[in-house]
């Protein structure tokens, strides 16, 4: 950190805090512990913005602004839990939960998944909207690993970790709108994949049990959440 | 290049032009060209050899005429005659009648209201030069405003000329053109960027597929200026695959203005120097958005990221960058040369200028127009527009595409500037301008939209990816008679959480047409849920016998 870096104020739900310029609402929220449901956040990958759980409010602006991608500005004034924004993350996780097959009873992540103690934190009971009961398949030709497009909900997770900490850049997305999927290489089954180095990092960041060790059972696969934040340390202590 | 020597290009070429006592001008943008305007000409100048009238009449290719109802098009000396429909085989009785009366039966009358209500800034060489031609640009004063901007004014000169007159963004938005360009010019910055965004997807919109085709040395000079004013070198023109005509000419116009000097190393023998790439894109409707349209060309996956930061600051590759619609870079040249305060002039109070749209639905002139803002809906659609096909009943105008709204029969006689489409639920959008009868069915219009917007989500949000999956399962469920109210209600909420939670603008508007057609047609919507009807007889219900208990 250069010493031209400047400290700003803010107001993060009626607190105080100070931050540098270049830090985000929500770095310096967890900073305060003052917490802010993501999804498609990790600390380690670059931002993505796509999930919408970090919107917050910022007085004098009509729209809501995702705080993972959002710098800080002097005298900023953020609300992260009013009414109208928990109105949204409910109903927002409402969506992801009728988009696929979310079947918690039969999953091997149940216990360990971001998505179902997301619903509890913002205290999802039901889903009203219509289930959409998409027919996806489940790649399992990889020898370690389970790619189930039933669980997935496009966060992009193991796409930024495959290619921004691993460096191989095996998993991709394709299509769009509600068509998109995770591939692996051209769209070639995982389990022929030329550039996978079967390193298991997308596992381990996956939010949900869209990917999975092989072998794991309901309710076994607990993912290593410590993974990407030793690495990061590591790396930025070899700097 | 001197400007003595540019004029002289000029010059040569309007004498070359003026020797010849006709000018026989026929439309070969896209529209005439699907009707055989090519066939046309090639007969009319076969026409002119077999009657020995090479001497006295030229034969060109000319830009969008406008009125494509009528095509294909020819004019003889622009406006002495114009000739509508106009089929190979009528060329040797329009050539044989060039020195006589016109000819009565493909004649379409020159002062008719959809060519008088008009008001060409943007548009000003359509139909009257050929597009693939440098010398008739230059003829008609082209280049000149560029000349003078880099000879005789600052960078800021030229900001301040596009600040006082008024110019908002044609892309939809409506930004200020003069604080957009202020914002990159200040960004601090190596290298800056200019873009120009033909990426028209909205559909029924081709105002600036037809600028293209008609005009493309306007926008390359629009373009050059801007890069002027805002301290950039380098610029895109970021154009649909789906436009194989405009890219064609766009492209040879580039190399023609390359060769003249007009771009390059030291444009106009001084220290500015700039060049124009076209990126080509691949049918996805999202690239028009800035951010998306930024990381397309920089040869990722086309999805955009929220902003700030603005391209203003960080576009592409992190460099500051100018984005800027076709029509804004094509009337970049004509305020410069014929000054702000006359652009300033026409509009109204927040809305100045003029703007071009494209006619197109159920109306009898479809086309390419160009009118003052301000003019009225009602204006466009009778006067302009000649009124509704078959002499049907009109229902609604559909302005901004799927960002937009329709506007019922009541809100006819408003004004079309930025402020008063907002204030009905619709925006101004690009242009496009879908006009419907009493048989359209409002749900079934909706529908329709929601069903563009859900297949070019790019699914990077979830708000957008499946809320508008969602909803259009349900407008479909309410056309076929199937919904409930409770559906109705859903629809309702997922436009709201759509709107408030999407990242970029395609999920933000994309709700825009059911809001406005549930604002102004709920009675059709609750006809499709409560009593299984299609009031305009569209959408097909099945009725199921109920069962006899």
């Amino acid at each position: 950190m250069s010493s031209s870096v400047k400290i700003k104020t803010l107001t993060i739900d009626e607190r105080q805090v100070g931050a540098r310029e270049d830090q985000t609402i929500l770095e310096v929220a967890r900073e305060n512990g003052i917490r802010i449901p993501t999804l498609c956040y990790l600390k380690g990958l670059s931002p993505y913005g796509g999930c919408r759980m970090c919107i917050v409010e910022i007085a004098g602006s009509p729209k809501l602004l995702p705080s993972c991608m959002t710098t800080v500005e002097e005298g900023m004034v953020v609300s992260t839990q009013t009414e109208r924004i928990k109105k949204y993350r409910r109903s927002l996780l409402e969506l992801y939960f009728s988009e696929r097959n979310h079947v918690c009873s039969v999953c091997a992540t149940n216990g360990y998944c971001e998505l179902q103690s997301m619903a509890q934190e913002v205290e999802m009971t039901h889903v009203h909207f219509p289930y959409m009961y998409p027919h996806l398949e489940v790649d399992a030709t990889h020898e370690r690993f389970v790619l189930d497009h039933n669980r997935c909900i496009s966060c992009t997770r193991c796409v930024r970790v495959c290619e921004e900490v691993e460096g191989a850049h095996t998993l991709d997305i394709k299509d769009r709108g509600i068509d998109v999927r995770i591939i692996t290489d051209l769209d070639q089954p995982w389990g022929e994949s030329e550039t996978c180095t079967q390193c298991g990092k997308c596992v381990h960041v996956c939010p949900t049990g869209a990917l999975i060790e092989r072998g794991k059972s309901v309710g076994e696969m607990s993912k290593r959440k410590q993974l990407l934040p030793y690495l990061t340390k590591m790396r930025e202590a070899q700097k | 290049m001197t400007p003595e020597d540019f004029k002289k290009i000029g010059e040569t070429h309007r004498k070359k032009r003026d020797g010849f006592d006709y000018t026989i001008n026929v439309c070969t943008a896209a529209a005439c060209v699907s009707l055989q305007s090519d066939k046309v000409k090639d007969e009319l100048t076969r026409q002119v050899k077999e009657q020995d009238k090479k001497d006295v009449c030229r034969i060109s290719g000319t830009g969008c005429l406008g009125l494509c109802a009528s095509g294909p098009l020819v004019t003889i000396n622009n406006d002495q005659a114009l000739y509508g429909g106009v089929k190979p085989e009528d060329a040797a009785e329009i050539v044989k009648n060039i020195d006589k009366k016109p000819v009565k039966r493909l004649q379409i009358p020159a002062d008719m209201p959809f060519f008088a209500r008009q008001t060409k800034i943007a548009l000003e060489h359509c139909g009257k030069t050929d597009p693939e031609v440098i010398g008739d640009y230059l003829a008609l004063e082209g280049y000149e405003a560029l000349y003078n901007c880099l000879t005789t004014m600052e960078p800021v000169e030229v900001i301040d000329i596009m600040v006082k007159s008024g110019l908002r963004g044609r892309g939809g938005g409506g930004y200020p053109v003069g604080l957009k360009w202020s914002t990159v010019h200040k960004a601090v910055g190596a290298k800056k960027f200019v873009i120009c965004n033909a990426d028209e997807g909205d559909p029924g919109a081709f105002m600036d597929r037809s600028m293209l085709e008609s005009d493309p040395h306007s926008i390359i000079e629009g373009m050059a200026i801007a890069g002027y004013a805002v301290g950039a070198s380098h610029g895109y023109v970021y154009i649909r695959g789906e436009y194989p005509l405009a890219i064609k000419r766009l492209k040879a116009a580039i190399r023609q203005a390359e060769r003249q000097g007009f771009l390059g190393k030291n444009i106009c023998e001084t220290p500015f120097s700039f060049d124009v790439e076209i990126r080509l894109g691949a049918g996805a409707f999202v690239c028009g958005e800035e951010t998306a349209l930024i990381a397309s060309i920089e040869g990722r996956r086309g999805t955009p990221r929220p902003r700030p930061p603005y391209p203003a600051q960080y576009g592409i590759w992190g460099h500051p960058t100018l984005i800027n619609n076709v029509e804004t870079f094509a009337n970049i040249s004509p305020i410069v040369r014929k000054g702000a305060d006359y652009y300033a002039s026409i509009g109204t109070e927040r809305s100045k200028g003029t703007k071009v749209f494209a006619l197109a639905g159920s109306i009898n002139n479809t086309g390419l127009i160009e009118v003052p803002m301000g003019i009225t809906l009602r204006e466009i659609v009778y006067d302009i527009g000649g009124g509704i096909l078959g002499g049907k009943k009109f229902k609604a105008v559909q302005t901004g595409g799927p960002s937009g709204g329709c506007i019922p029969e009541e809100y006819l006689d408003m004004k079309v500037d930025y402020e008063s489409l907002a204030q009905v639920g619709s925006i101004m959008g690009s242009g496009g301008m879908i006009v419907m009868d009493e048989t359209s069915c409002m749900v079934d219009v909706a529908k329709y939209f929601m069903d563009f917007c859900q297949s070019e989500s790019c699914g990077k949000c979830a708000p957008c990816r499946v809320g508008t999956a969602q909803m259009y399962n349900l407008l479909n469920l309410i056309s076929q008679g199937k919904a409930t109210m409770h559906d109705m209600e859903l629809l309702e909420e997922l436009c709201d959480v759509v709107r408030n939670t999407s990242l970029c603008g395609l999920g933000q508007t994309a709700a825009n047409p059911v809001l406005s057609t549930i604002r102004f047609f709920r009675d059709e919507y609750l006809a499709h849920i409560n009593d299984k009807k299609c009031l305009a007889g569209v959408c097909v219900i099945e009725h199921k016998e109920e069962p006899v208990l």
